[in-house]
């Protein structure tokens, strides 16, 4: 077996590593291992391709090497947990970037015996490549909050769409006819704004979506390059990663219950009126399944579910306990936020979680579960809706204003159980419920209680 | 071993299928570590830079290479160590 062979037979274990990776990657027990395979099958991928046959500068190679992880490192172990998404889309970025140059650097070299198939994805991995990297940016830009979070449309942006969409297609027929290096540098510029104009329009809370979007095309781009070189490693990892991407993404704007469509061009297409006035309908609730509910409250650490009257209607005061067993079982410390009037009448969930043998010193006081909520991993709203309503807080127009509430916005998620959109008791619409943090799961308190205790144990 | 465009071809086509099947259910807890994790994944693009500045011919070649080396291993090691840290928060909770 030659050594080109050899390289290429580890390369394979390497691709098989990263199915491994993603796979570990989807279910809360194996990720961190999932994660750590792949770490592993990149290491040795790189470190494979120092054996390949005619490759030089391997000094040149490791410097850079070492330079790259002297960035990526420092920023990936400093980054606050909450500036997570626009560290991905950084990372994200240059994966793009550096997809689109090795594209480039391939076709100067051998740009007169390329084959129309070659030409053609070298044109992509630019093309793509360069998009997700100045979209990666502007993502960045508005996560970071270096420039508005709120949809930018520019006045003639469909024009502009249209004229860059003409000189693609222009430039994509000339490079390919004469092989023309400089029509794939010239791509390239063009790809570059349109990156930026394909995010601008994107509002904050719809971000992270883009950025899986993003991520799946740099797996493309990965892929295409991985067709220029005929390096069948990259053409397998850039298409798992822009398959699973793509399916991710999908899944992401689903539990966010708008289409995709909507997301990205809404701004666009939407007329100047609605966007005055048609505040309240463009907001978007996230829906979530019972097994993902299932799985944030098992991994959680605090939960604090607070009952309503929903709860007492549905006679699910037992269910709930049921729950909350489960979970303390599974080591989470569970408490029970009892607002006021929590109910009908003050008093009143006592004597209902009582009844369903809630041990005493779970239940908490407003007062006492106030200052607390800012540490809760998951608040659980069952039944209740103008009690934990920030408006009474923060809107003083609101009829409820001035009514004290479990601060429940302040923990780091939320879930509603409600038979639907209704308002509560007081009629007054909740910001809360369409807060990004927010996850709904509509249906009768019992039901959806009993589907949970049924998934917990398997989550 | 140089592949045909065929052969290429028929990777790809599988890979798709591949990839759609091995997230096909996934909690949406999970969703940010996964794309993180992906996003990792396609650092591998360090291979193909470290593959053209090795064998680049000229300045110009090796300018993108040795740029490409860079954003890449910025993407790869930056993406595997941030995903690490999300699931090990994760793990911590779980005592």
């Amino acid at each position: 077996m030659s050594r080109a062979d050899t390289v290429e037979l580890v390369y394979l274990l390497c691709a098989v590593s990263f199915i491994v990776a993603l796979k570990g990657l989807s279910t809360p027990r194996h990720a961190r291992a999932g994660n750590l395979v792949g770490a592993a099958g990149m290491t040795v991928a790189v470190a494979v391709t120092f054996a390949t046959p005619g490759l030089h500068r391997a000094l040149l190679i490791v410097g850079a090497i070492a330079l790259g992880s002297a960035i990526g490192l420092p920023a990936a172990r400093s980054v606050k947990m909450t500036a997570i998404p626009q560290m991905v889309a950084a990372f994200n970025g240059v994966g793009g970037a550096a997809a689109a140059l090795v594209s480039l650097a391939e076709f100067d070299r051998s740009s007169t015996e390329t084959g129309l198939g070659t030409a053609a994805a070298v044109l992509l991995s630019a093309l793509i490549g360069a998009v997700s990297f100045t979209g990666s940016a502007v993502t960045f830009a508005k996560l970071q909050e270096l420039m508005t979070g709120r949809p930018v449309v520019l006045p003639a942006q469909r024009l502009i769409n249209l004229l860059l969409g003409a000189s693609t297609v222009g430039l994509v027929v000339w490079g390919l006819a004469a092989r023309s290096v400089l029509a794939a540098v010239l791509l390239t510029i063009v790809a570059l704004v349109l990156g930026v104009l394909f995010v601008l329009p994107v509002g904050g809370a719809d971000v992270p979506v883009v950025i899986s979007l993003l991520n799946s095309f740099t797996g493309l781009a990965v892929a295409a390059t991985g067709a220029v070189l005929r390096t069948p490693l990259l053409l397998v990892a850039g298409t798992l990663v822009g398959a699973s991407g793509t399916l991710l993404t999908r899944m992401m704007s689903q539990a966010m219950g708008r289409p995709l469509s909507n997301i990205l061009f809404g701004a666009i297409t939407a007329q100047p009126t609605t966007v005055v006035t048609g505040d309240s309908d463009d907001r978007s609730v996230r829906t979530g399944t019972v097994d993902d509910v299932a799985v944030l409250l098992a991994y959680a650490r605090q939960v604090v579910i607070v009952p309503g009257y929903g709860l007492a209607v549905a006679q699910a005061q037992h269910t709930i306990r049921e729950l909350a067993d489960l979970l303390e079982h599974r080591g989470v410390e569970v408490v029970y936020g009892i607002h006021p009037v929590a109910g009908r009448m003050p008093g009143h969930m006592n004597v209902l979680l009582a009844e369903a043998n809630v041990p005493y010193e779970q239940l908490r006081e407003m007062d006492e579960v106030n200052p607390q909520l800012p540490l809760t991993d998951v608040v659980l709203v069952v039944g209740a809706n103008d009690v934990v309503n920030p408006a009474a807080r923060d809107l003083p127009g609101s009829p409820i204003y001035g009514m004290p509430i479990l601060n429940v916005d302040e923990a780091h998620a939320v879930v509603f159980l409600k038979r639907s959109m209704r308002p509560g008791f007081a009629g007054i619409d909740n910001a809360l419920l369409y807060d990004p943090k927010t996850t709904m799961l509509f249906g009768d308190a019992k039901d959806t209680l009993n589907a949970l205790v049924a998934a917990v144990p398997t989550a | 071993m140089t592949e045909t465009t065929l052969g290429l071809f028929t990777i790809f086509v599988l890979s798709v299928f591949v990839g759609f099947e091995v997230i096909s259910k996934v909690s949406s807890t999970l969703h940010t570590p996964l794309m993180s994790g992906a996003n990792a994944i396609h650092g591998v693009i360090l291979i193909g830079s470290m593959v053209i500045l090795g064998t680049a011919h000229g300045g110009m070649q090796i300018t993108l290479g040795f740029v490409a080396v860079v954003l890449a291993t910025v993407n790869a090691v930056g993406g595997f160590v941030v995903t690490d840290r999300m699931l090990q928060m994760f793990k911590g909770r779980r005592k």
